[in-house]
């Protein structure tokens, strides 16, 4: 049972993430990449990781997507992405690297004994926003207290970056 | 090789593959995204192998720098599109020899 909806959900992970990479309009490539991550969420779900699948959502779903569209509906940029056309030699290469790539990491890991993962022998908290907590705060509250100032220079930088001219004022 | 690895591994090389593909700076980055969340799933895929949660506070710490880096990313675009009036990244070519 848990199988099948693996294959299901990783078949339209697969479709919906080739969709993002070939469709022509990049508003299409969004919402394709919004079904994308709501599959790995269910993913994430299955693997009994409940709040970063909250946090996967609201993150990605939810606050980048929408950030995405911003940036395409604001700037119009729709009739400029449309023109631009590239040679068939650089579209081959980019699909032998990206097979070769493939290929590679492939036969890298291909000896490797991994074990399936069986989520009923795993504690009933795995995963909780409880546990995860406890060891943010404990283990690693110094990278969370720096990513604090890292998402204000992102912050101060996004507002300084997207001023139309810096010297008027 | 567990299936979530199979899984994984095509999601980032589909990821690359389309850095490479695209030649539009918004698709690229959401090829970026891509293979940012494969890393992603593998990460939450490997704590559960190993009953370690750590692994799951480590996906936090990639969506913050991922969110950083996108917010960064598209103010850059806006500016580039500004200038050039394309988001074509063949007219970035002033550095070109």
């Amino acid at each position: 049972m848990g199988n099948i909806i693996f294959y299901i959900l990783s078949g339209i992970t697969l479709c919906s993430a080739l969709f993002v990479i070939l469709s022509k309009n990049p508003v299409y490539s969004i919402l394709s990449l919004v079904v994308t991550f709501c599959c790995i969420t269910s993913h994430m779900l299955l693997l009994s990781a409940d709040f970063l699948a909250v946090v996967n959502i609201i993150v990605y779903a939810g606050a980048i997507m929408v950030l995405f569209l911003f940036v395409i509906m604001m700037l119009n940029l729709n009739e400029a992405v449309t023109q631009g056309t590239k040679s068939f030699i650089s579209k081959l290469a980019a699909f032998i690297s990206g097979g070769l790539l493939l290929i590679a990491l492939v036969f890298l890991l291909k000896g490797q004994q991994i074990g399936a993962v069986d989520v009923s022998k795993l504690d009933p908290n795995f995963g909780s926003a409880q546990e995860l907590g406890k060891i943010l705060f404990n283990q690693f509250i110094l990278p969370f207290e720096i990513t604090s100032v890292l998402f204000l220079s992102a912050m101060i930088g996004a507002v300084m970056l997207g001023k139309k001219n810096l010297k008027d004022n | 090789m567990s299936q979530y690895l199979v899984l994984c591994l095509i999601l980032f090389s589909l990821g690359a593959f389309g850095v490479l593909y695209r030649r539009n700076i918004l698709v690229m980055f959401m090829s970026i995204e891509l293979m940012l969340n494969s890393v992603n799933l593998l990460m939450v895929y490997f704590s559960a192998l190993h009953n370690d949660q750590s692994g799951q506070v480590f996906v936090f710490f990639i969506m913050a720098v991922a969110a950083a880096e996108i917010t960064i990313g598209l103010a850059i675009l806006v500016m580039i599109f500004r200038h050039l009036g394309s988001i074509n990244i063949d007219s970035l070519k002033n550095l070109k020899w």
